[in-house]
């Protein structure tokens, strides 16, 4: 073994064992509750535990609400910038970058003050609006992902050739976008929406500050109040953070390897 | 006189028009929940209560208690922006120049994105479960090595404890940042300098360096912004005990009733302005390094 490599290996084995002990810790730690040994018990309980399905039922139909109002509000952006006013692409980029230089906790603090009930647009006065303004939050948090991934798929296909195709065949603006373009980007809209998923589900500042019991002031909650059931929900959302992860980098493998065969 | 289409101005043509409509419910969205909200922040911070210019607000900037605050935040933003660069570094030199089986690349960058997603509230848990009172490591270590680390003043619930866990996100961006990097350095480079004369350390003070300090820098001041606004790690970890800057705009706005709204704009501008700076810097040193990996 040469000078070099034993350093590398080193390097990497340190890495791991900092990686890894926590993930090794948190589930150990999960599989504690019964005292005579190793269970699943954490899990049965949390799993049966309603305000556990009632939180993650709402912050799963969230985050593909987040998706779904992502998709509409970036692809068409996207798509015209591209092809009919590229002076606008800078703005548009600052826009999309914008969510990962403010943070969060500012973003939502604003929401607070323009949108609280002694305001022109009442948001937080209701249920409706709050959980409106919650799914516009996220849409925003969402922005750079989405708006990068549906950039770069725009960027692999020939949107012009395909819009002149459609156009001469008589289609309209919506239904080439539907039909033609989304389609075409779908793949990496996809890998954009699989983060968004991964990014709503555990959210938990915007959440907890517009009083909504979402999945993330859940668990901060059961971090506060119970001992073995807080590692049993962190695993569980590890679990779908590696499964948002290894879908995504699927679909981009996909959505190139699609375009290496046109 | 004929005013056939092409003869208008290029955005009110027919097709041009239509196109806006495409385009206006993103600005429109990106104007009502992102750019207004902030502007009202920014604006709040330099206004009295009657909507009056004045800097009173950014003065209690000044005040002990958020001076702290503000303080440990930024060297808690610091520190782990530098140990997660230096690691960082490390770990991807080692699979992409040390040598090492390819597979171990792709499957650290695939862990590093699993990992730089993995904040939060989770993450939180996981070192407690991990180095808490009765976390796998102190067990391990008491009932193994019969180190105390309680005893010894450790306390997962401290700066250090939060300097460890956000490392845990703050290392995988280093390396999912640094690693197209350091592909990027040409193996000709290295060649050249080797046939020149040049010894390891040269090359890397000389050649590899001045190439990647562009990257290196801007990552750091990327990473600081990335740990300065992190909130929810923060108060699943303490509880809100510890006072740094994100936790109180966090307990500012819950108590907003009670307390001087207008401290709260001072201290949402004041990590604007911090995380706006850092990331400015991210961007210009980024566009530097791109003029060499291409």
């Amino acid at each position: 073994m040469t000078g070099k490599n034993f350093w590398s290996w080193l390097a990497v084995t340190l890495g791991a064992l900092y990686f890894l002990l926590p993930l090794i810790g948190m589930f150990e730690f999960s599989l504690r509750m019964q005292r005579d040994g190793y269970s699943f018990e954490a899990y049965r309980v949390v799993l049966a535990d309603p305000q556990f399905q009632q939180t993650f039922g709402y912050s799963v139909v969230l985050a593909l609400l987040t998706i779904v109002l992502g998709i509409l509000l970036v692809v068409p952006a996207a798509y015209f910038v591209r092809l009919r006013f590229p002076g606008l692409r800078p703005i548009v980029e600052f826009i999309t970058l914008l969510p990962l230089v403010i943070p969060p906790i500012v973003i939502v603090f604003g929401y607070i003050r323009i949108y609280n009930t002694s305001s022109i647009l009442p948001l937080t006065g209701s249920w409706w609006g709050t959980n409106i303004l919650l799914l516009f939050g996220y849409a925003t948090l969402s922005l750079p992902y989405m708006y990068r991934s549906v950039d770069t798929g725009l960027r692999s296909i020939d949107i012009a050739s395909l819009t002149e195709a459609a156009q001469s065949l008589g289609a309209g603006g919506a239904r080439i976008l539907g039909t033609v373009i989304l389609p075409n980007v779908f793949a990496s809209v996809l890998s954009g929406a699989f983060l968004t998923f991964a990014i709503v589900i555990g959210e938990y500042v915007f959440a907890a500050l517009l009083n909504v019991n979402s999945f993330g002031p859940y668990m901060v909650w059961m971090g506060g109040n119970r001992a073995y059931e807080p590692s049993a929900l962190a695993v569980v959302a590890f679990a779908i953070t590696w499964a948002c992860m290894g879908l995504m980098q699927l679909f981009t493998r996909f959505s190139k390897f699609s375009t290496a065969r046109r | 006189m004929t005013t056939n289409a092409l003869s208008l101005p290029a955005a009110l043509r027919p097709r041009q028009v239509l196109s806006w409509f495409g385009v206006v419910p993103f600005f429109l969205f990106a104007l009502l929940f992102l750019i207004l909200p902030t502007l009202d922040i920014v604006l709040g911070a330099v206004q009295d209560t009657e909507g009056r210019a004045t800097l009173e607000n950014l003065g209690k900037l000044f005040s002990p208690s958020i001076r702290s605050a503000f303080w440990i935040s930024i060297e808690l933003s610091l520190l782990t922006a530098v140990l997660g660069c230096v690691f960082g570094f490390f770990i991807a030199a080692a699979v992409t120049l040390g040598g090492l089986p390819r597979f171990l690349r792709a499957a650290l960058l695939t862990f590093s994105g699993v990992a730089s997603n993995f904040a939060g509230v989770p993450l939180a848990f996981a070192f407690i479960a991990t180095l808490g009172r009765l976390g796998l490591v102190t067990m391990l270590l008491r009932n193994w090595f019969d180190i105390n680390l309680y005893g010894a003043g450790f306390n997962i619930v401290s700066f250090l404890g939060l300097a460890l866990t956000y490392l845990y996100f703050q290392i995988p961006l280093m390396v999912l940042i640094i690693t197209p990097a350091l592909e990027g350095l040409r193996r000709e480079w290295r060649e050249a300098a080797e046939s020149l004369g040049a010894s390891g350390f040269q090359y890397w003070r000389l050649v590899a360096l001045p190439v990647l300090w562009p990257s290196l820098l801007g990552t750091l001041a990327l990473l600081f912004a990335n740990a300065f606004g992190a909130v929810a790690t923060a108060i699943a970890l303490t509880g809100s005990s510890l006072s740094i800057a994100p936790i109180v705009l966090f307990a500012q706005i819950r108590g907003d009733v009670l307390n001087d709204p207008h401290l709260g704009y001072a201290i949402a501008f004041a990590m604007i302005l911090l995380t706006a700076v850092a990331n400015g810097i991210y961007i210009l040193l980024r566009m530097r390094a791109e003029r060499w990996v291409k």
